[in-house]
């Protein structure tokens, strides 16, 4: 037995789940289980109270309601890979999914446990600030909703109580014919990325309209390259106006760690803005 | 005072009914509690895949799940992947023929993977299948034998030899 002692509550309802988040003090919520079990086996983590939320009913599966995609906190990774809505609505989101682990982890991995863990190079959080997402939480006195930017608080700390329960996230999603590009670097296929990029483009009679680029791994949160995609719109579609965004993209803020320059993740970061706007823009013209 | 839980599980079409304290993975639980010890736990954080077992129909690591959180599920190990008679999987079988192991510690992880990812991609391509287990750590092979054993069951498997 790895973990240290702890008392496991198995609760049904997101309700019930936050009551027991209220009257349990240094409790740890368990979604898919696959950055907080290892945790707990190598007690990093030593938590009073685990509350299970694998029982929960009503907060996993994807709806679409007026052009909004929502997708309860506990979908699984795999679930989100086959669901034809975020398929046919938001394409990066499989793309992006298959340098998530493995396919036994995304078997169990939820969106809502990769928001929460928040880990830096993580590609949901990536996914979800390049789209400007939603999160609802619930708590005891009702339910408040976040946007992504106001989501990270510090390295890997969500905007979330200790009494408050992620249970879904929503965003609209672009026009039919949008480009898409998603581009990591990783030591390993399945490894959290070293810097990962996403990429959406909308484009009119050649020349971009809309544009939205997220950099994971660079820096404690995923960044939005707002000077970036400014620069793009009304700009043509092709690699000149990418080279653009990519030399913007080269001077981000970025950390530095035992591993990689701060100096690396700033050139990662170009290449692989370009490498995604190239994919996204080549998606584009050909829809 | 330890925290215990009264669990039912199916594992490998038996029905087990079992006390555990709830803070046991699910791979100390078959191995420990039902002695099915061919589930082999290898990094225990996720990383190795040694451990690999198939829930539900689905391949998950059993160290990253708690034993009380397979209750009412149903969990199939690399004990229960051979036939009433003892007959290997066409899986195991390649295996055997291409050398697909040496010490044997990643295969149960290796068997349990495929057998699922065969289920859903019944005609891989390597890439695919090097994909499929590149979660999966095996430090003897250089995995061309385990690749070369997943191509030919899948063949086997589709009735294409």
């Amino acid at each position: 037995m790895k973990p240290a002692p702890f008392i496991y509550h198995n609760p049904l309802t997101p309700e019930d789940a936050v009551s027991l988040l209220a009257s349990n003090e240094e409790a740890k919520i368990l979604a898919g289980g696959q950055s907080l079990m290892p945790m707990l086996n190598m007690r990093f983590v030593v938590p009073d109270h685990v509350i299970d939320l694998n029982n929960v009913t009503g907060i996993d599966g994807v709806t679409n309601r007026d052009n909004l995609l929502e997708i309860g906190a506990m979908t699984r990774q795999c679930d989100l890979m086959a669901n034809d809505l975020v398929k046919s609505k938001a394409p990066i989101i499989p793309e992006a999914l298959e340098h998530v682990g493995h396919f036994q982890t995304r078997n169990r991995c939820t969106i809502g446990g990769s928001l929460c863990h928040l880990d830096p190079a993580a590609e949901l959080p990536c996914l979800m600030a390049a789209y400007d997402a939603n999160l609802t939480v619930q708590g005891p006195e009702g339910q408040r909703e976040i946007p992504f930017i106001e989501w990270p608080l510090a390295y890997m700390i969500p905007n979330l109580a200790p009494d408050e329960l992620l249970t879904k996230i929503s965003f609209r999603y672009w026009s039919l014919n949008h480009g898409f590009g998603f581009e990591e670097f990783a030591r390993r296929h399945g490894d959290f990325a070293i810097v990962a990029v996403a990429a959406l483009l909308e484009v009119d009679d050649g020349k971009i309209t809309r544009a939205a680029i997220s950099i994971g791994g660079a820096n404690i949160s995923p960044v939005r390259l707002v000077k970036a995609e400014e620069a793009l719109i009304g700009m043509l579609a092709n690699e000149d106006t990418y080279k653009v965004a990519a030399d913007i993209a080269q001077e981000i803020e970025s950390i530095s760690d035992a591993y990689v320059t701060s100096q690396y993740r700033q050139r990662l970061a170009g290449t692989l803005v370009q490498r995604a706007l190239v994919k996204a823009g080549d998606r584009v013209n050909r829809s | 005072m330890p925290d215990i839980r009264e669990i039912q599980v199916s594992v490998n079409g038996e029905d087990h009914s079992a006390k555990v304290e709830t803070r046991t993975s699910l791979g100390d639980f078959l191995r420990q509690n039902l002695g099915l010890t061919g589930t082999h736990l290898g990094c225990e954080h996720g990383v190795c895949g040694a451990c690999t077992v198939i829930l539900d129909g689905e391949a998950v690591r059993s160290c990253l799940m708690l034993a009380v959180q397979a209750n009412g599920h149903e969990v199939t190990t690399v004990e229960g992947l051979a036939g009433e008679e003892g007959e290997l999987h066409p899986l195991q079988e390649a295996f055997w023929k291409h050398h697909g192991l040496q010490c044997g510690f990643c295969t149960p992880g290796m068997l349990t993977s495929l057998v699922a990812f065969l289920r859903d991609n019944p005609n891989p391509s390597e890439r695919d299948i090097r994909e499929a287990i590149s979660g999966n750590i095996c430090r003897c092979t250089g995995y061309q034998g385990i690749v070369d054993a997943t191509l030919e069951a899948a063949k086997v498997m589709q009735g294409r030899v």
